[in-house]
Protein backbone atom coordinates (compact mmCIF):
# COMPACT_ATOMS: atom_id res chain seq x y z
CA UNK A 1 0.00 0.00 0.00
CA UNK A 2 1.25 2.99 -0.69
CA UNK A 3 1.32 6.57 1.35
CA UNK A 4 -1.88 8.02 1.07
CA UNK A 5 -2.32 12.47 2.36
CA UNK A 6 -5.03 14.08 2.94
CA UNK A 7 -4.70 17.74 4.01
CA UNK A 8 -7.06 20.40 5.32
CA UNK A 9 -6.85 23.96 6.00
CA UNK A 10 -9.41 24.88 8.85
CA UNK A 11 -10.75 28.27 9.96
CA UNK A 12 -10.53 29.06 13.89
CA UNK A 13 -13.80 27.86 15.50
CA UNK A 14 -15.56 25.02 16.98
CA UNK A 15 -17.03 23.65 14.02
CA UNK A 16 -13.43 23.05 13.04
CA UNK A 17 -12.90 20.38 16.18
CA UNK A 18 -15.88 18.71 15.01
CA UNK A 19 -14.62 18.00 11.15
CA UNK A 20 -11.35 17.21 12.18
CA UNK A 21 -12.90 15.06 14.43
CA UNK A 22 -15.19 13.21 12.04
CA UNK A 23 -12.15 13.34 9.36
CA UNK A 24 -9.89 11.58 11.78
CA UNK A 25 -12.78 9.09 12.49
CA UNK A 26 -13.53 8.62 8.53
CA UNK A 27 -9.64 7.84 7.56
CA UNK A 28 -9.13 5.54 10.43
CA UNK A 29 -12.13 3.76 9.72
CA UNK A 30 -10.79 3.42 6.34
CA UNK A 31 -7.26 2.29 7.54
CA UNK A 32 -8.90 -0.68 8.88
CA UNK A 33 -8.98 0.27 12.77
CA UNK A 34 -11.20 -1.02 14.94
CA UNK A 35 -14.29 0.70 16.52
CA UNK A 36 -12.81 1.36 19.98
CA UNK A 37 -9.39 2.71 18.15
CA UNK A 38 -11.36 4.56 16.05
CA UNK A 39 -12.97 6.16 18.34
CA UNK A 40 -9.77 6.74 20.48
CA UNK A 41 -8.00 8.04 17.26
CA UNK A 42 -10.59 10.48 16.64
CA UNK A 43 -11.18 11.75 20.41
CA UNK A 44 -6.99 12.61 20.32
CA UNK A 45 -7.43 14.60 17.37
CA UNK A 46 -10.38 16.49 18.51
CA UNK A 47 -8.34 16.99 21.55
CA UNK A 48 -5.86 18.38 19.07
CA UNK A 49 -7.60 20.60 17.50
CA UNK A 50 -9.23 21.95 20.24
CA UNK A 51 -6.02 23.00 21.63
CA UNK A 52 -4.99 24.83 18.80
CA UNK A 53 -8.43 26.67 18.23
CA UNK A 54 -8.67 27.71 21.91
CA UNK A 55 -5.31 28.19 23.24
CA UNK A 56 -3.40 28.16 20.23
CA UNK A 57 -5.03 30.40 17.68
CA UNK A 58 -7.46 31.92 20.50
CA UNK A 59 -10.23 31.64 18.15
CA UNK A 60 -8.50 34.53 15.86
CA UNK A 61 -10.13 34.27 12.42
CA UNK A 62 -7.16 35.73 10.73
CA UNK A 63 -5.33 32.36 11.72
CA UNK A 64 -5.84 28.59 10.64
CA UNK A 65 -5.43 25.22 11.35
CA UNK A 66 -3.80 23.13 9.27
CA UNK A 67 -4.52 18.76 9.74
CA UNK A 68 -2.91 16.42 7.52
CA UNK A 69 -3.56 12.49 7.92
CA UNK A 70 -0.82 10.37 6.11
CA UNK A 71 -1.67 6.55 6.15
CA UNK A 72 1.15 4.07 4.90
CA UNK A 73 0.78 0.03 5.48
CA UNK A 74 2.45 0.73 9.01
CA UNK A 75 0.82 4.13 10.46
CA UNK A 76 -1.19 6.72 10.60
CA UNK A 77 -0.12 9.71 11.15
CA UNK A 78 -2.00 12.77 11.78
CA UNK A 79 -0.36 16.48 12.33
CA UNK A 80 -2.12 19.42 13.79
CA UNK A 81 -0.56 22.85 13.17
CA UNK A 82 -1.93 26.26 14.36
CA UNK A 83 -0.54 29.29 14.32
CA UNK A 84 -0.93 30.78 17.88
CA UNK A 85 2.10 31.60 19.99
CA UNK A 86 3.78 28.00 21.04
CA UNK A 87 2.33 26.23 23.52
CA UNK A 88 4.50 26.00 26.63
CA UNK A 89 4.80 22.89 27.50
CA UNK A 90 6.09 23.38 30.72
CA UNK A 91 3.04 24.89 32.16
CA UNK A 92 0.55 21.84 30.99
CA UNK A 93 0.35 20.26 34.26
CA UNK A 94 0.35 16.26 35.51
CA UNK A 95 -3.72 16.16 35.54
CA UNK A 96 -3.27 13.66 37.47
CA UNK A 97 -1.31 14.78 40.55
CA UNK A 98 -4.03 14.68 43.74
CA UNK A 99 -3.72 18.48 43.88
CA UNK A 100 -5.00 19.04 39.71
CA UNK A 101 -7.90 16.20 39.72
CA UNK A 102 -10.89 18.55 40.81
CA UNK A 103 -9.20 21.54 37.82
CA UNK A 104 -11.94 21.49 35.28
CA UNK A 105 -9.21 21.66 32.38
CA UNK A 106 -5.71 20.56 31.64
CA UNK A 107 -6.94 17.00 30.43
CA UNK A 108 -6.63 17.47 26.87
CA UNK A 109 -2.56 16.37 25.95
CA UNK A 110 -3.17 13.93 28.73
CA UNK A 111 -5.53 12.16 27.05
CA UNK A 112 -3.75 12.80 23.27
CA UNK A 113 -1.02 10.54 24.87
CA UNK A 114 -2.73 8.34 26.59
CA UNK A 115 -4.71 6.94 23.06
CA UNK A 116 -2.05 7.14 20.48
CA UNK A 117 0.95 4.88 20.42
CA UNK A 118 3.61 8.03 20.01
CA UNK A 119 2.97 11.77 20.03
CA UNK A 120 5.46 14.60 19.50
CA UNK A 121 4.91 18.29 20.45
CA UNK A 122 7.00 20.66 18.67
CA UNK A 123 5.77 24.92 19.58
CA UNK A 124 8.18 27.34 18.41
CA UNK A 125 6.81 30.88 17.49
CA UNK A 126 5.07 30.47 15.07
CA UNK A 127 2.57 28.39 16.07
CA UNK A 128 2.32 24.61 17.50
CA UNK A 129 2.70 21.46 15.96
CA UNK A 130 1.20 18.36 17.40
CA UNK A 131 2.16 14.88 15.35
CA UNK A 132 -0.13 11.89 16.37
CA UNK A 133 0.96 8.45 15.56
CA UNK A 134 -0.83 5.09 15.58
CA UNK A 135 0.78 1.91 14.47
CA UNK A 136 -1.16 -0.62 12.21
CA UNK A 137 -1.47 -4.05 14.44
CA UNK A 138 -3.82 -7.05 12.80
CA UNK A 139 -6.90 -6.57 11.51
CA UNK A 140 -5.95 -2.73 10.54
CA UNK A 141 -3.05 -3.79 8.31
CA UNK A 142 -3.21 -2.66 4.69
CA UNK A 143 -6.65 -1.13 5.50
CA UNK A 144 -9.85 -1.66 3.77
CA UNK A 145 -8.33 -0.43 0.29
CA UNK A 146 -6.01 -3.13 0.15
CA UNK A 147 -8.45 -5.72 0.80
CA UNK A 148 -10.84 -4.57 -2.11
CA UNK B 1 -26.07 14.35 18.13
CA UNK B 2 -25.45 17.16 20.39
CA UNK B 3 -27.01 16.87 24.38
CA UNK B 4 -29.99 16.68 26.01
CA UNK B 5 -31.03 16.74 29.35
CA UNK B 6 -34.51 16.31 31.43
CA UNK B 7 -35.20 16.13 35.15
CA UNK B 8 -37.50 14.23 37.45
CA UNK B 9 -37.87 13.69 41.12
CA UNK B 10 -37.62 10.88 42.80
CA UNK B 11 -37.70 10.84 46.99
CA UNK B 12 -36.51 14.68 47.40
CA UNK B 13 -33.88 13.37 45.16
CA UNK B 14 -33.46 15.19 41.21
CA UNK B 15 -32.87 12.57 38.17
CA UNK B 16 -31.30 14.30 35.40
CA UNK B 17 -31.38 12.18 32.33
CA UNK B 18 -28.87 13.27 29.84
CA UNK B 19 -28.31 11.82 26.05
CA UNK B 20 -26.02 12.69 23.83
CA UNK B 21 -22.85 13.95 23.42
CA UNK B 22 -21.05 16.26 26.40
CA UNK B 23 -18.39 17.90 24.73
CA UNK B 24 -16.72 21.59 23.83
CA UNK B 25 -19.40 23.94 23.43
CA UNK B 26 -22.43 23.40 23.48
CA UNK B 27 -22.63 19.99 25.75
CA UNK B 28 -20.67 21.77 28.44
CA UNK B 29 -23.01 24.72 28.55
CA UNK B 30 -26.31 22.56 28.60
CA UNK B 31 -24.89 20.65 31.39
CA UNK B 32 -23.70 24.04 33.50
CA UNK B 33 -26.78 25.40 32.76
CA UNK B 34 -28.77 22.58 34.09
CA UNK B 35 -27.34 22.04 37.43
CA UNK B 36 -27.52 25.75 38.13
CA UNK B 37 -30.46 25.96 37.27
CA UNK B 38 -31.82 23.03 39.68
CA UNK B 39 -29.44 24.92 42.51
CA UNK B 40 -31.07 28.07 42.63
CA UNK B 41 -33.76 26.05 43.10
CA UNK B 42 -33.28 24.50 45.93
CA UNK B 43 -32.29 21.04 44.53
CA UNK B 44 -28.94 19.75 45.74
CA UNK B 45 -29.64 16.06 45.49
CA UNK B 46 -28.14 15.23 42.19
CA UNK B 47 -28.19 12.31 40.23
CA UNK B 48 -26.41 12.53 36.52
CA UNK B 49 -28.05 9.88 34.77
CA UNK B 50 -25.66 9.54 31.92
CA UNK B 51 -26.87 6.22 30.52
CA UNK B 52 -27.57 7.89 26.84
CA UNK B 53 -23.97 9.75 26.92
CA UNK B 54 -22.36 8.16 24.04
CA UNK B 55 -19.11 10.35 24.23
CA UNK B 56 -17.51 12.88 26.28
CA UNK B 57 -13.95 14.72 25.56
CA UNK B 58 -11.95 16.48 28.20
CA UNK B 59 -13.99 19.71 28.24
CA UNK B 60 -17.24 17.70 29.19
CA UNK B 61 -14.78 15.69 31.84
CA UNK B 62 -14.11 19.37 33.15
CA UNK B 63 -17.35 19.89 33.25
CA UNK B 64 -18.72 17.05 35.54
CA UNK B 65 -15.83 18.27 37.86
CA UNK B 66 -17.26 21.13 37.65
CA UNK B 67 -20.72 20.28 38.48
CA UNK B 68 -19.89 18.25 40.96
CA UNK B 69 -17.76 20.85 43.20
CA UNK B 70 -20.22 23.88 42.69
CA UNK B 71 -22.98 21.40 44.17
CA UNK B 72 -20.91 20.09 46.67
CA UNK B 73 -20.11 24.20 47.54
CA UNK B 74 -23.70 24.78 48.06
CA UNK B 75 -23.53 21.87 50.53
CA UNK B 76 -25.18 19.43 48.72
CA UNK B 77 -24.44 15.92 46.69
CA UNK B 78 -23.60 15.38 42.74
CA UNK B 79 -23.45 11.50 41.38
CA UNK B 80 -23.21 9.74 38.50
CA UNK B 81 -25.28 7.24 37.27
CA UNK B 82 -25.02 4.36 34.50
CA UNK B 83 -21.90 4.99 32.80
CA UNK B 84 -21.14 3.59 29.30
CA UNK B 85 -18.27 1.71 29.15
CA UNK B 86 -16.57 4.63 26.99
CA UNK B 87 -17.12 7.08 30.30
CA UNK B 88 -16.24 4.64 32.39
CA UNK B 89 -12.97 4.15 31.13
CA UNK B 90 -12.24 8.12 30.59
CA UNK B 91 -13.08 8.16 34.42
CA UNK B 92 -10.83 5.55 34.97
CA UNK B 93 -7.87 6.79 33.06
CA UNK B 94 -8.08 10.46 34.70
CA UNK B 95 -8.31 8.72 38.18
CA UNK B 96 -11.86 10.46 38.51
CA UNK B 97 -14.04 7.59 38.90
CA UNK B 98 -13.07 7.09 42.85
CA UNK B 99 -13.82 10.70 43.37
CA UNK B 100 -17.33 10.85 41.94
CA UNK B 101 -19.89 8.38 43.87
CA UNK B 102 -20.68 6.25 40.76
CA UNK B 103 -24.18 4.13 40.87
CA UNK B 104 -25.55 1.34 38.69
CA UNK B 105 -28.56 1.20 39.95
CA UNK B 106 -30.94 4.36 40.23
CA UNK B 107 -32.94 3.10 42.86
CA UNK B 108 -29.74 2.78 45.60
CA UNK B 109 -28.61 5.62 44.04
CA UNK B 110 -31.58 7.65 45.11
CA UNK B 111 -31.21 5.71 48.46
CA UNK B 112 -27.60 6.68 48.61
CA UNK B 113 -28.53 10.59 49.96
CA UNK B 114 -28.84 11.82 53.34
CA UNK B 115 -32.11 12.10 54.54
Amino acid sequence: MTAHRVSYTLDSTLETVNSAEEAASQIATEAGFDDEEVMKIAMAVREAAVNAVLHGNAYDPAKKVIVDFERTARELVITIRDQGKGLDLSKIPDPLAPENLLKTSGRGIFLIRSFMDQVEIHPSQAGTEIKLIKHVHGSAAGGKEASQ
Amino acid sequence: MSMKTSSRQVDGVTIVDCSGRITLGEGSVILRDTVKDLLSKGNKKIVLNLGDVNYIDSSGIGELVSAFTTVKNQGGELKLLNLTKKVHDLLQITKLYTVFDVKDDEAAAVKSFGK
